[in-house]
């Protein structure tokens, strides 16, 4: 047992941290430190900058274009982008539809769809849960009816992740309404510009648009866009669930929000002495930075445990709920650092480079207005990619209950 | 980064556990509990002959010599059987002091016999008002003729009286919160002016306060220069607190499996109450309390003697919050999941939760190594 990275683990990300003082741009690196948004072109400026150093696709095996890394590898690279300030990676289509095209999809469909994906061309969006289909997928009501070399689609998904950006959305819809429900569902792609196709922001509770509603009014898709065969959708959709817990417990983006509390928390003043220095919120950070150093070794072992193949338990869960509460609780102390400046709710200060009018005084720090969005925001961490309830389903029906 | 077992590792595992699974049945741990005694020579023996009181004897004086990690899976597979035989305190612990003078001839005697079993020594260090602050000692050693006097009280020092040796710290210099100043002594047991306060502590082992009145001792039975024996009792202790994490990691795991068990076969409302969500997620969470746990077990065991102090008070310390937090939750809710059977002497989950609670105790609890793992980052000094 020892803690150390073999060599060649340790001159990957000596290559991965030289790449990224390169090549990540400043203007990224200083919004995501400071949590700012960021658009659309800088998430595929970063991509297009991976693809270029042939690490587009850095899971995908090397056959279908990707740079094969093996879990530890994207583990090191995930660490290190955070710690650097990259964009997180959106993983709809690198991290989810990718490894279904590899596994299900047909020839034309990997030459056709895989490329722009790595190459930062193609956008892809989920179209997964549905308003009656929640934690329980397999309900959902989407209807496709097979019309000669199409299918006629109708039907509504929703909490669809930045489809306002997207090209394409993978869909689960039905085409066999009489059949048990998991055995009558069709994993489809859909070109976003087919006609019938309408995007409706959601409005969130921090005022940002991060999801939205999907329709679908008679869209027709070809046939050739079906992964697999039909009604065996559900044997995908548990695939690509599977492919999901690949950096689940966000331990890179844990430490740079961790790294962002204490600075914060240094900056702050609470009796005329830095809040870092108030022995209760003191501990409140040290609690949370143990459980995430807890969860770093519990993640490793997961990760030394698939080095060596071993059978998966409840492993994916614990990290899942682990992870998302530690960065739900460090979101809250930001915001808690923050003190009364947590409470002015300005969309416009969250873009990078926002002043107030240079005449006043700068109210609170720079970060104050982003505290509060960024709690609110994080809320959805153990709500989505199956809800933290659900999670402990799954662990203890892993020790036979 | 690998986190698998050594095959010595494994042997050394596989041994005690399959010798304890073997001699030591919860029938037996109970009839040793009520004897009074706190022990059983003849399991000690036993433990001898797989060689656990050597395995911290340096090997030129007939020990085994393992580091940390052989230490953890000593400890993890004694947990289970909740062993009350001086494995931690002398096997470990003491030995681990007393290494650090092998070169002095009363270290490297008692070391001698210690690892063949034939003797036992226990740290006596903790007093009153310490609260498991190392440097709190007031115990005095003051010259006298040839030698020393000792005077002092020492706090619930554990396994005392059965030990051949207490290890005591005395200050030959220094007020009671010094670093320096503190000297450290072999007090054999018959030594007069030596008074032992015996009882069973919660976990049904066997502890003492010690009160030192006018003891007298030769200058040889002091271990290294006078003075400095502070660092030396700390790291003994460190290698200390990372055992009794791994001890707590085997109790939690055979509490788990014993209340998973218990829900599976248990029948209320016509089914298994394993079939109640509201119960299927207390286990989600005591499981997610024990892999966290286990987590910062190893990393004790791997950071326990790491030259770099900050790096090895934030393993341990750290290790102590999430192993004592993991064991107060599943020792409270094991007992709650068994319900009033939980509450009763006769199910092993009372005496494990006893034992998870007095681990919580031992060493700081979580809320001081929450403290003190806080105050690293503003002192480079605990």
């Amino acid at each position: 047992m020892q803690l150390e990275f073999t060599e060649q683990e340790q001159s990957f990300r000596a290559q991965v941290r030289a790449f990224l003082r390169e090549r990540l741009p400043q203007h990224i690196r200083d919004k995501v430190w400071n949590g700012d948004e960021l658009t659309r072109e800088d998430y595929v400026l970063w991509q297009r900058r991976l693809h270029e150093r042939g690490w587009g696709a850095m899971g995908w095996p090397v056959q279908f274009g990707g740079a094969g890394w093996n879990a530890v590898q994207q583990y090191i690279f995930e660490e290190e982008s955070a710690n650097a300030g990259a964009p997180r990676l959106i993983p709809f289509g690198i991290k989810m539809v990718a490894p279904v095209i590899i596994a299900f999809g047909n020839a034309a469909q990997q030459q056709r769809f895989l490329p722009p994906i790595s190459a930062g061309e193609s956008w892809w969006c989920q179209g997964y849960s549905e308003p009656g289909a929640g934690s329980d997928l397999a309900s959902l009501r989407t209807r496709a009816v097979r019309e000669g070399d199409h299918y006629l689609v109708n039907g509504q998904k929703t909490w669809n992740t930045l489809g306002q950006y997207a090209d394409w959305i993978f869909c689960l819809v039905r085409t066999d309404p009489q059949a048990k429900q998991q055995s009558g569902i069709t994993f489809l792609l859909i070109d976003m510009k087919s006609p019938g196709v309408s995007v409706r922001p959601i409005e969130l509770l921090d005022g940002g648009h991060e999801v939205n509603e999907v329709w679908f009014e008679n869209v027709r898709v070809p046939v050739e866009n079906r992964i697999g065969e039909e009604n065996r959708g559900w044997t995908y959709a548990k695939f690509l669930l599977g492919h999901e817990r690949t950096n689940i417990a966000g331990i890179g983006i844990a430490k740079r929000e961790l790294a962002r509390l204490k600075r914060v928390a240094a900056e702050e003043r609470k009796d005329g002495r830095p809040l870092i220095d108030d022995p209760l919120f003191a501990a409140r950070v040290a609690s949370v930075e143990i459980e995430l150093a807890a969860l770093e070794i519990t993640n490793l072992r997961v990760l030394s445990a698939e080095r060596g193949s071993r059978a998966p338990g409840p492993e994916a869960s614990i990290l899942k709920i682990k992870g998302t509460e530690i960065q739900q609780a460090i979101s809250e102390l930001l915001m808690r650092a923050a003190g009364a400046y947590a409470l002015p709710m300005r969309r416009e200060a969250m873009e990078a480079g926002w002043q107030s009018d240079p005449a006043l005084p700068a109210p609170g720090s720079r970060y104050a207005a982003k505290v509060m969005s960024g709690y609110l925001n994080q809320r959805k961490l153990s709500i989505f990619g199956g809800t933290n309830e659900i999670q402990k389903n799954i662990i203890a029906k892993m020790m036979g209950l | 980064m690998d986190f698998e077992f050594s095959d010595e590792q494994r042997q050394l595992h596989d041994a005690v556990r399959g010798f304890l699974v073997k001699e030591y049945s919860f029938d037996r741990l109970r009839a040793i509990k009520r004897s009074g005694t706190g022990w059983d020579p003849a399991v000690w023996r036993g433990l001898a002959e797989l060689g656990v009181p050597a395995i911290n004897v340096p090997a030129p004086l007939g020990g085994l010599g393992y580091g940390p990690l052989e230490t953890l899976s000593l400890m993890d597979a004694c947990g289970p059987s909740l062993l009350l035989e001086p494995v931690l305190s002398s096997a470990v612990i003491a030995t681990a002091l007393l290494g650090a003078y092998a070169g002095e001839a009363p270290a490297a005697e008692l070391l001698r016999a210690m690892a063949s079993g034939e003797r036992i020594a226990t740290v006596a260090h903790f007093e009153p008002d310490a609260r498991f602050d190392t440097r709190w000692v007031r115990t005095q050693a003051r010259p006298d003729g040839e030698g020393y006097r000792l005077d002092g009280h020492k706090s619930v020092v554990p396994h005392a009286g059965l030990a051949d040796a207490l290890l005591v710290s005395a200050r030959t210099a220094g007020e009671a919160c010094d670093s320096g100043g503190v000297s450290l002594f072999v007090v054999p047991r018959g030594t007069p002016g030596l008074t032992l306060d015996e009882y069973a502590t919660v976990d049904g082992q066997r502890a003492a306060d010690v009160y030192l009145r006018s003891v007298q001792l030769p200058a040889r039975n002091r271990l290294g220069p006078a003075g400095a024996a502070l660092p030396a009792i700390e790291a003994a202790f460190d290698i200390g607190l990372a055992a009794l994490c791994a001890e707590a990691v085997g109790i939690m795991q055979a509490l788990l499996d014993a209340t998973v068990e218990y829900l599976r076969t248990r029948q209320q409302f016509g089914q298994p109450i394993g079939r109640f969500q509201a119960l299927q997620h207390r286990v989600a969470d005591m499981v997610i309390h024990l892999e966290q746990a286990r987590s910062m077990s190893y990393l004790a065991s791997l950071r326990c003697t790491c030259a770099d102090e900050r790096e090895r008070r934030r393993a341990l310390s750290g290790a102590k919050v999430v192993v004592g937090e993991a064991g107060r939750f599943i020792g409270q809710q094991a007992v709650q999941l068994h319900g009033g059977m939980g509450m009763t002497d006769e199910l092993k989950v009372s005496h494990w939760f006893k034992r998870l609670t007095a681990i919580g105790v031992m060493f700081g609890d979580s809320d001081s190594h929450l403290q003190r793992y806080a105050a690293l980052d503003r002192s480079p000094r605990v």
